[in-house]
């Protein structure tokens, strides 16, 4: 894994307005080819996490303070983010946040616009996307925002594969989708990765989810990593089985009996 | 009858020019979220810019350097004014907007001076009939120059890569930044169009009345024509000007004489009154699509 990483997040602190801390010392890595899950509640600093990666905490005025971010070998944390785009990471944000009023080719075709005048290629992304989702090619000429919210979904990450991207950040891709609609867009990430060698970084509630697709995990809470390892490992860890999955050695189990505050704590010690 | 249509075409000849004014108003605020209040501004800017060319240069040359003037301007807006200031709230935005209005207007002054300058960039200015109606070349050239100036807007912004990402980052600031799209280049490129807009319309204006600092105010009234037309929208703002500027004329001319006159001046802000009831978003806002 040492060798082979993509992305390296090194204990990266990120301040919102030069006071709210919101990352304290996160570093995680993604090796080419994997997908990787980034698991916590919400507010626990997932989508800062991405947000800093790609570089789009300036825009909200956030800055990345300590640490650094490395991308092939490169330091990107003080890029502007279309640099960042340029180099092949992007990041689908949480809520699909496709251009309502544009056609759905038309979004597809903003996600290109880092390449340039290269018209060949563009085309030939565009087949590509369509062919990843013929559901799109229908829909080609609504406005996306008239099209449902697992169009919409598959519009954001068509729309970021048109960039030709390495490494994807997916914030929440399963956010108010029908079950099976999650299920099929997982499929999908799946595949990106097998067969065009896109490594994702996912970020998720839905932890059951996303054990299940990735190679690896990281836990996070209040702005922290408190756990990690592969996807296996974590799916038969104690703690994340009882807070994450809902399960205990006796099955599913009551939010009754459930004393968060009390195992939580030993993690943040 | 042919009177009516006099007074409906001259009233419509200065609506283009309201429909000038207010388009620059509609691209700025769509792109960046700023009401820019200093767009009335920048067509003085570009007239005073033209008239100081003029003297020392052929007329190509002069229209190059004003609109050499004007990008300086955008890039420099943006860049200086606005870049510290992104992710602020609307109405932080909008002081800096006022605060640059004033700015360009003693800049304007202390380069050019403050007396009112006269400007002939040489189109004819024959009077001729058609059918009882009189017509002039000069206001015929000056729409025929602000339809092709429509036209190519609607071309660059359907038809390119840059005026996609130009709407797209009109639609959602944070998700074009997402795919790449440099955000600020993009709003220096909306201020240069509006800058581009703001010129023609103020050589326009400025060779009819001359180069002055009233120009500027021509900026408050695009208001009632961006509440008819909705703020957000190119057409809007090119149809209501239209007709705000058709519909001061000819009430001026027909209500005004039972009333004792003058109601040129406020009958814009009383029709935008009516709208703000009964459809705030004006004919063209941008509908907010909002999912169920």
């Amino acid at each position: 894994m040492e060798q082979a990483s993509l992305l390296k997040v090194n204990n990266i602190e990120v301040i919102y307005e030069h006071v709210i801390l919101v990352l304290k010392g996160v570093s995680l890595e993604v090796p080419h080819g994997s997908i990787v899950s980034l698991l916590g509640a919400n507010g626990a600093g997932k989508t800062t996490t991405l947000k800093a990666i790609s570089n789009l905490v300036k825009a909200e005025r956030g800055e990345v303070t300590k640490g650094t971010v490395e991308f092939e070998g490169k330091r990107i944390d003080k890029m502007y983010a279309p640099q960042v785009v340029k180099l092949g990471v992007i990041q689908i944000m949480e809520g699909r946040r496709t251009f309502e009023h544009l056609t759905v080719e038309d979004d597809l075709l903003t996600g290109a616009y880092t390449r340039g005048h290269d018209y060949k290629g563009i085309k030939e992304a565009l087949k590509m996307v369509y062919d990843y989702f013929p559901r799109l090619v229908d829909r080609r000429t609504a406005k996306t925002g008239y099209i449902s919210g697992g169009e919409m979904q598959m519009c954001a990450i068509g729309r970021a594969l048109m960039a030709k991207p390495k490494l994807m950040l997916l914030d929440e891709p399963s956010m108010g989708l029908a079950p099976l609609l999650v299920e099929e867009i997982f499929e999908i990430i799946v595949r990106l990765n097998k067969e065009e060698n896109v490594a994702m970084l996912l970020a998720e509630q839905n932890a059951a989810m996303a054990l299940q697709y990735a190679h690896y995990g990281y836990i996070m809470e209040n702005g922290r990593v408190v756990l990690d390892g592969d996807s296996e490992t974590l799916k038969d860890n104690a703690d994340v089985r009882e807070f994450y999955l809902g399960l205990t050695e006796i099955g599913k189990k009551s939010y009754r009996d459930v004393k968060h505050y009390k195992r939580r704590k030993r993690w943040l010690a | 009858m042919t009177f009516f249509f006099e007074v409906l075409i001259s009233g419509l000849l200065v609506g283009v020019m309201y429909s000038l004014v207010a388009m620059g108003f509609a691209l700025i605020y769509k792109a960046s979220g700023v009401f820019n209040f200093a767009q009335g501004d920048m067509s003085l800017l570009a007239g005073l810019a033209l008239v100081g060319f003029l003297t020392v240069m052929p007329l190509w040359l002069a229209l190059l350097c004003t609109f050499a003037v004007m990008t300086i301007l955008a890039y420099g807006t943006v860049f200086i004014i606005f870049r510290p200031l992104v992710a602020r709230p609307p109405l932080i935005l909008f002081m800096a907007a006022i605060g640059l209005s004033f700015l360009i207007q003693g800049i304007g002054q202390a380069i050019w001076g403050t007396d009112a300058k006269g400007l002939n960039i040489g189109i004819p200015e024959i009077s001729f009939e058609i059918s009882g109606i009189y017509l002039n070349t000069f206001d015929l050239t000056f729409g025929g120059v602000a339809t092709a100036l429509v036209a190519g807007l609607v071309w660059f912004f359907q038809k390119t890569r840059t005026g996609r990402a130009l709407r797209a980052v009109a639609d959602d600031h944070e998700a074009a930044l997402s795919v790449g799209i440099p955000l600020l280049r993009a709003w220096a490129v909306t201020w240069v169009i509006a800058g581009i807009v703001a010129t023609v319309a103020g050589v326009a204006w400025g060779s009819r009345l001359g180069v002055q600092f009233s120009l500027s105010l021509i900026a408050l009234k695009a208001l009632p024509v961006l509440i008819l037309g909705g703020i957000d929208s190119i057409l809007g703002a090119i149809l209501a000007g239209l007709l705000i500027g058709a519909s001061e004329n000819l009430a001026e001319v027909f209500i005004g004489p039972y009333v004792g006159g003058g109601i040129q001046t406020f009958f814009p802000y009383l029709v935008a009154l009516i709208v703000l009831w009964f459809k705030p978003y004006g004919m063209f806002g941008k509908e907010i699509i909002e999912r169920v």
